[in-house]
């Protein structure tokens, strides 16, 4: 039984990671219908650039912040520059352009930063087990960590105007534009409200994984998997979704498939739930017009 | 003294079809101007086009500045509200977030809050379904939601497209009802899209009537309530 | 009075030149490319044959993607089964090279059949999706432990060339080229072929208009599966042909990227253009030899430049724009010669 306790609660800390980049991806789906394919590559470069500021000296949380706002900026930009020219084109223009966009980012990593393989430090000391053992303090730390950067996106979207103006941008871009929201301007922020959150998870999972160009590459699978899970058009079953994948990966990780096979289950998660409720959990039922 | 609204020589259309060939018609302030028509006639397309939803060829004035250029989120700045066809209620959102996103342009605190409390005095349900979300609304207190929400904009010039539309007679002649004692609180002028011509012509000052995207009859309402040949052949009464 | 069954005047000519100038076209690539046997270096051969193996695993994406709209970023998984297919029954059971092909082909192929039912219920968006995780998991899968006896595990497997048969006077990298040319002819004879007649139409039909094609009696599900099917053994084939030529398999090789590799070399070709597929394939073979020189990093960025650059502009990659462009050249010729 502890060791089942232990795989639960070491797969709700690397849960707190898929849910944080499961939300970044609904919150890009929800107002374009688009999946960025590139949310996980945006993230690692932006880890990439705290790991420059902290080698040039800068303090972990002045390098976390910088990165965040730095992230904030970027994916604005991707947006306003790549994306937005190609919103209503056809769907294989549309995945063309986000893999390409992967494909730029990932190679720019390796170019600027090389392949080597590089530690990442952490804000919450060695890894020292607490609470009895059952995780290390950097995997309760960047729990906490996504915990709260989840709760402040919460909070802002239910309790600002900006929030609103988002969300009903999202929702009907159509009533938003009556009410003087300007929808395009909201999708640039929306994209690069997406691209910080990647940025905190890229942060907090780097110690762990260590950071290489192709650090999010099973994450980002791992993600799909539970925004798929919690509803794809739902930022809290992204949020759950997330969690939830994470818990499963350890648990049949440990004790199914073994770990040689984890990122199989994400597979199975992802068909079976495309297979018996492609809206997820928390979705709402698809309804296509004929 | 020029019309509040003026539009001359409008065309618009979607991509290759043409809809709008060429009309010609104002809204006076502080009046009520009502776009009678069938199915297909063009009159939603003309609200879309005042309202920049859509871009149009021609030229559309607002007190005398020229807006067919501008994008809808700007021209609703210039004091615009626009109650869509189909309410366009924000259906995963809250009655109270709908409204507040009506009032999303409004930087007066103070007023937005007195605009609340007048709202909640034309619309009383919507005050008791304030925190229900709007999907679940009827269909009557959905065009209420819709109207509350274009109000709140602090509108010069207030669209209402196809108010009446899948409404029963009863609660459509509520709305009208209340939407009198709007307009002679507010003194908001009025551009009203409708297929129910009777409930228009009763509410409205002056008529056109749209047929396949052109202008064919325009005058007082009274005058057209009464015009027994024109209501035969156009109006279907 | 006119006859309405007449076709518009010259239509008619422009299409019959431009079907004698393919078949004339054809033979003499064939001609050039049996040549090049005896005029290349071995190193040249070698990438000829990587070639004509990545030209199938375009075309795979071709069919499926081009001409029957099904969005795949995971096709690396089938052609990692054909590349293992050939490789255990080399290595392990002593077959020869020439009688894995086939089994490669449906071993893919029922594989692909297999993807095919559930991708039914998936429309674009959502099957790359699937796809996309189904090829950043085919590496783990390949290298877990209980199979590594039939996969040779992470270290992978290793098989014998392949010589010339008959004592025919050729070294084994010609005799490898000539055999890969071959079976390539043979791909895309078949795809070619497929993308004719009804069943093409049928797939294109799917394709541009699902709602309309069901309702004219087309069977999306049957005619999509098999699609899948075939596309995938035709990837399976590609994977085959390049355990021939590389005499090498290992989990590493067919990771997300080489799906991705294939997308790439299917846009730039021209998404459903069937000679397009073979010029996707000298570009992925080709490129980051190239730009390899250049840096690590220069593959993946020029292709994901090319990507962008290309579904901005040629949408319909070179492909869709050669064609075009010798319509217009044909057409105005035409044109000046009957106007008198």
């Amino acid at each position: 039984m502890n060791g089942l306790a232990h795989q639960v609660i070491s797969g709700l800390a690397s849960g707190s990671i898929y849910a944080a980049v499961a939300l970044a991806l609904v919150m890009i789906y929800q107002a374009t219908h688009h999946v960025n394919f590139a949310q996980g590559e945006m993230a690692t470069l932006s880890t990439y650039i705290c790991l420059t500021l902290i080698n040039a000296g800068v303090p972990y949380w002045g390098a976390f912040v910088i990165t965040v706002i730095v992230s904030f900026v970027m994916g604005a930009v991707v947006e306003r520059v790549l994306i937005r020219p190609v919103n209503n084109a056809p769907i294989l223009t549309v995945v063309g352009v986000f893999i390409g966009l992967l494909l730029v980012i990932n190679a720019m990593d390796g170019w600027i930063f090389d392949y080597i393989i590089k530690p990442f430090p952490s804000p919450f000391g060695g890894g020292q087990p607490m609470l009895d053992g059952f995780i290390s303090s950097h995997e309760l730390g960047e729990t906490g960590v996504t915990l709260i950067v989840l709760l402040l996106v919460y909070l802002f979207f239910r309790h600002t105007t900006l929030g609103l103006a988002m969300r009903a941008a999202a929702f009907n871009p159509t009533s938003a534009r009556l009410c003087g929201v300007r929808v395009n301007r909201m999708l640039a922020l929306g994209w690069g409200l997406a691209a910080a959150i990647g940025a905190v998870a890229g942060m907090m999972v780097a110690p762990i994984v260590f950071l290489d160009p192709n650090m999010m590459f099973g994450i980002l699978i791992y993600a799909f998997a539970g925004a798929l899970l919690g509803g794809i058009d739902s930022p809290l079953g992204a949020v759950i979704g997330g969690f939830i994948v994470g818990v499963l990966e350890n648990v049949f990780g440990a004790y199914i498939v073994g770990t040689e096979l984890k990122l199989t289950v994400a597979l199975i998660i992802i068909v079976a739930v495309l297979l018996i409720k492609p809206a997820g959990l928390l979705g709402r039922p698809v309804q296509s017009r004929v | 003294m020029p019309a509040l609204l003026e539009a001359r020589g409008l065309h618009a259309g979607y991509g290759q079809t043409k809809v709008l060939h060429g009309l010609d018609f104002a809204v006076e302030q502080g009046r009520t101007t009502t776009l009678l028509g069938a199915n297909g006639a063009g009159k939603t397309t003309t609200l879309r086009a005042i309202c920049g939803l859509i871009r149009p060829q021609g030229e559309v004035r607002l007190a005398d500045k020229r807006i067919d250029r501008e994008p809808a989120e700007e021209i609703v700045r210039r004091g615009v509200g626009h109650v869509p066809d189909g309410r366009g209620t924000l259906m995963e959102l809250t009655v109270e977030e709908n409204l507040r996103l009506g009032a999303y342009t409004r930087r007066d605190r103070n007023g937005v809050k007195a605009d609340f409390e007048r709202m909640f005095r034309y619309f009383p349900r919507l005050k008791e379904r304030y925190r229900q979300q709007a999907g679940t609304l009827s269909g009557g207190e959905q065009q209420m939601l819709a109207i509350a929400r274009a109000l709140l904009v602090k509108p010069r010039l207030l669209l209402l497209d196809e108010p009446s539309f899948g409404l029963a007679p009863l609660i459509v002649a509520d709305i009208f009802e209340i939407l009198r004692r709007i307009r002679a609180d507010e003194g908001v002028s009025i551009l009203l899209v409708e297929q129910n011509s009777s409930v228009a012509l009763d509410f409205a000052d002056h008529a056109y009537l749209l047929e396949t995207g052109r202008i064919v009859v325009s005058g007082p309402a009274a005058d057209l309530r009464k015009d027994e040949a024109v209501r035969r052949a156009y109006l279907g009464y | 009075m006119r006859d309405a069954n007449l076709a518009p005047i010259g239509a008619d000519e422009t299409q019959g030149r431009l079907e004698t100038w393919r078949v004339v076209a054809v033979l003499v690539f064939l001609a050039i490319a049996i040549a090049l046997t005896f005029l290349v270096s071995s190193y040249r051969l070698f990438q000829l044959s990587m070639t004509i193996s990545y030209a199938c695993a375009v075309l795979s994406l071709t069919v499926l993607t081009g001409i029957n709209g099904q969005l795949s970023l995971g096709h690396g998984a089938f052609y990692a089964v054909g590349a293992y297919a050939t490789a255990i029954l080399m290595t392990n059971y002593g077959w020869p090279y020439w009688t894995t092909i086939p089994v490669a082909a449906i071993a893919a192929g029922i594989i692909g059949f297999l993807v095919g039912f559930p991708a039914l219920r998936l429309a674009g968006l959502y099957l790359a999706l699937v796809t996309l995780a189904l090829a950043v998991a085919a590496p783990q899968i390949l290298k877990v432990n209980a199979l590594s006896d039939l996969t040779g595990g992470v270290q992978g497997l290793t098989t014998d060339k392949a010589e010339a048969p008959f004592g025919l006077p050729l070294n084994p990298d010609q005799w490898i080229y000539l055999f890969c040319l071959a079976i390539g002819c043979i791909v895309f004879l078949l795809g070619w072929n497929l993308t004719r007649g009804r069943i093409g139409r049928a797939m294109m039909a799917i394709r541009d208009q699902p709602l309309a094609a069901e309702s004219m009696g087309i069977n999306l599900a049957a005619v999509k599966t098999r699609t899948f099917a075939i596309s995938a053994a035709f990837a399976g084939v590609a994977g085959a042909l390049t355990t021939i030529v590389v005499q090498f398999v290992a989990p590493d090789s067919f990771n997300l990227f080489i799906s991705i590799w294939f997308f790439v070399g299917l846009v730039v070709g021209g998404v459903a253009s069937i000679p397009g597929a073979l010029f996707g394939g000298a570009f992925i073979e080709f490129v980051p030899n190239i730009a390899n020189d250049i840096s690590k990093a220069a593959p993946g960025a020029i292709y994901g430049m090319i990507l962008i650059a290309f579904m901005y502009v040629l949408p319909t990659g070179v492909a869709g724009g050669l064609h075009r462009l010798f319509r217009r050249l044909f057409a105005r010729r035409h044109r000046t010669a009957t106007a008198r």
